[in-house]
């Protein structure tokens, strides 16, 4: 039993990060923006939250440090595409390839210093009941915090006005903007939503994954979020089924190298990406659903008239 | 306009004039790593000589670098990059660097070039490495007399001779203590990715492993063993900052010397294409403090050390392959080539290579 436990918190771990930066992700599609710098702003994450976090010794201020820096970079791109109306593909890798190098700039002292780590929950009584206590009770807060923000995402999107306006205005900016909706600024609010989201999930990589400072510790992971977001068809639950089905399928195949079953490990370490991509594109099979979820006017420029 | 055009190419002229006076003057050289600097292992001990080579040679020399350069054809660039930047001797630090290195030298006679790991040569490549399966059997020995279920985790890349020869090594020494000792083999495919690493670690000691040794670059694993209450062994750096209470030793590179020795061979002009393979006897492999372990295990990893330094070599007969055929006679030594090509796996090791 303890190691089904086991087995499902690494499962918790290992998807945390990437459901948080593909929902924030997500939303920011949802108006209309295609930010591509999803690596750059998590690995500036990372850096900012296990900097704050080593330089003042509290892993709280590295989490809140890790958000702010995510947004603040973040702002960069939204400068950029929504006032200044760039091209959003080519400024968005920009992005990832900014943040890439200057946290490695940035991260040059902390490397080889061991961090502060978030702790895990643990209330009296409730952590300690077999099985579900440590399951339900007794994980890292980020993990807490992603299943919120999920819930949160959906409930914002499909059952709020607001929610529906932001929608309205990834679907067609022209319309919205006739409509007197203030497009620009709903995109900056996205886009740094989407930032926070980046640079906390960069947070869990640095602070409780693995508590240490190393250059591209991200090692892909906002690309994999940023795969989930158009796999998932835009939809919050199916992002969270695309990230654990990644994080399910990845630990299952390290467990299956484990024990020793003679499957090649290349074969088993690109499962995870396969069976991801199948999953979600048999639940995105509906071709309706499918269309009416795609924000019609994403990574189109918008410049209003005026 | 014009005659602010002159004046701004002019400038530019003389200041280009200036750049290779100066280059004239020192000597360039280059490195090019696969991880980032930054990444408190593999890259980072390379880099750590090039400081070094800075650090002695002082104002004769003039270094470079390349970071988080993909293996494989994409390598043909940066090297062919650095050797139109003017650089004289030039290291590839990874083993996938050795078909564009090799390809690269051809282009460009007059730069030196160097591959760590590999086995192709040729008139300007030099290639050089570290016997670090010489540590490794010491970690075997060390993981057999601490693992309580006689089960060790162990986390590897890529399925290459350097590889494979760890893990041969690691298991006859594990097999010199306990003869029964199981190692339980994850390839991460990936030679740094600290979540992937921390992943395969929890895996690995879910399913009953207790010691964790690694062949990939960070120290996420250390740490997962250090939050489990268990131990395990560092990677090319001394990890034990980051597992004070987990880490046994650790395997660290010192190339600084190697380096050093290059470069002045370029300087004086003695620089031939060489074939060294440095072990713990060079100071190209040191082992950390053993640490966290009772003395009778201390004082068993420092007589097989000093052992190895008088010249025993770990791959010595009698040893089978997995299959049980045989491979050394009884007190047959394996030769290098071998060991640099090697592609099977000694009796005892639980897993299938991938080919």
């Amino acid at each position: 039993m303890d190691i089904t436990v086991n087995i499902l918190l690494t499962i918790a771990t290992a998807a945390t990060p990437l459901l948080i930066a593909a929902i924030g992700e997500l939303v920011v599609e949802r108006s209309g923006v295609l930010n591509l710098g999803v690596e750059g702003m998590m690995i500036m994450g990372a850096v900012g939250g296990f900097g704050a976090g080593y330089l003042t010794g509290s892993p709280w201020i590295g989490l809140l440090a890790a958000i702010a820096l995510g947004a603040v970079f973040s702002l960069l791109f939204a400068v950029m595409t929504l006032s200044l109306a760039t091209n959003q593909v080519a400024t968005g890798l920009s992005l990832t390839l900014l943040g890439l190098g200057l946290s490695g700039m940035m991260g040059t002292s902390f490397v080889g210093q061991p961090g502060a780590r978030l702790p895990n929950l643990d209330i009296p009584g409730l952590t300690a009941i077999p099985v579900i206590g440590r399951l339900l009770f007794g994980q890292d807060p980020i993990f807490y915090i992603s299943i919120a923000l999920t819930a949160a995402v959906m409930w914002f999107l499909f059952k709020t006005r607001t929610g529906l306006t932001l929608r309205s205005i990834g679907d067609s900016h022209t319309s919205a903007h006739a409509l007197g909706i203030q497009v620009i600024r709903y995109r900056y609010l996205s886009v740094i939503f989407g930032g926070a989201c980046a640079g906390l999930a960069g947070g869990h990589l640095s602070l409780v994954y693995t508590p240490q400072w190393v250059e591209n510790m991200t090692a892909g992971r906002g690309w994999i979020a940023l795969a989930l977001v158009v796999f998932a068809s835009w939809r919050p639950w199916r992002v969270l089924a695309g990230a654990y089905i990644f994080g399910a399928v990845w630990i299952g195949q390290l467990h299956a190298q484990a024990f020793g079953i003679p499957v090649p490990s290349q074969l088993l370490s690109s499962l995870p990406y396969l069976a991801t991509i199948v999953v979600l594109v048999l639940i995105s099979r509906n071709k309706r659903l499918t269309m009416m979820n795609t924000p019609a006017s994403l990574g189109q420029p918008f410049v209003p008239d005026r | 306009m014009k005659k602010l055009l002159i004046a701004l190419m002019a400038t530019a002229a003389a200041l280009s004039l200036a750049a290779t006076a100066e280059a004239q003057e020192k000597l360039k050289a280059c490195w090019v790593y696969t991880g980032p600097i930054g990444d408190f292992g593999y890259s980072y001990q390379h880099d750590q000589g090039r400081l070094d080579v800075e650090k002695a040679l002082g104002d004769k020399v003039e270094t470079a670098y390349l970071e988080n350069v993909s293996e494989g054809p994409d390598a043909d660039r940066a090297f062919e990059r650095l050797a139109r930047e003017g650089c004289k001797i030039i290291f590839g630090t990874s083993f996938g660097f050795m078909d564009p290195e090799v390809k690269v030298a051809k282009k460009f006679p007059d730069v030196k070039f160097e591959h760590a790991t590999g086995y192709k040569t040729s008139d300007n490549l030099g290639i050089y490495n570290a016997r670090f399966y010489e540590g490794r059997y010491i970690l075997g020995q060390i993981a057999a007399k601490q693992s309580k279920s006689g089960v060790a985790g162990y986390i590897v890349s890529f399925p290459i001779p350097e590889v494979v020869m760890g893990i041969n090594s690691f298991m006859l020494g594990a097999q010199s203590v306990n003869p029964d000792f199981k190692a339980k083999i994850v390839w991460v495919n990936s030679w740094f990715d600290p979540g992937k690493e921390a992943d395969a670690a929890k895996a690995l000691f879910d399913q009953g492993a207790d010691i964790i040794v690694q062949h990939t670059d960070s120290t996420a694993a250390l740490q997962v063993a250090e939050e489990r209450g268990l131990q395990g062994f560092g990677q090319s750096s001394d990890m034990i900052k980051f597992a004070p209470k987990a880490q046994l030793t650790s395997i660290v590179d010192d190339w600084g010397p190697y380096y050093i020795s290059r470069v002045k061979a370029v300087l004086d002009g003695t620089w031939k294409p060489g074939n060294v393979w440095l072990g713990i006897k060079d100071g190209a492999v040191k082992m950390a403090a053993y640490t966290n372990m009772p003395d009778d295990v201390k004082a068993m990893a420092q007589a097989t050390e000093k052992k190895i330094v008088e010249g025993w070599n770990p791959f010595t007969g009698p040893i089978a392959k997995q299959d049980g055929t045989p491979w050394l006679k009884d007190g047959e030594v394996a030769d290098d080539a071998t060991l640099l090509g090697m592609n099977f796996y000694v009796k005892g090791v639980d897993d299938k290579l991938p080919q």
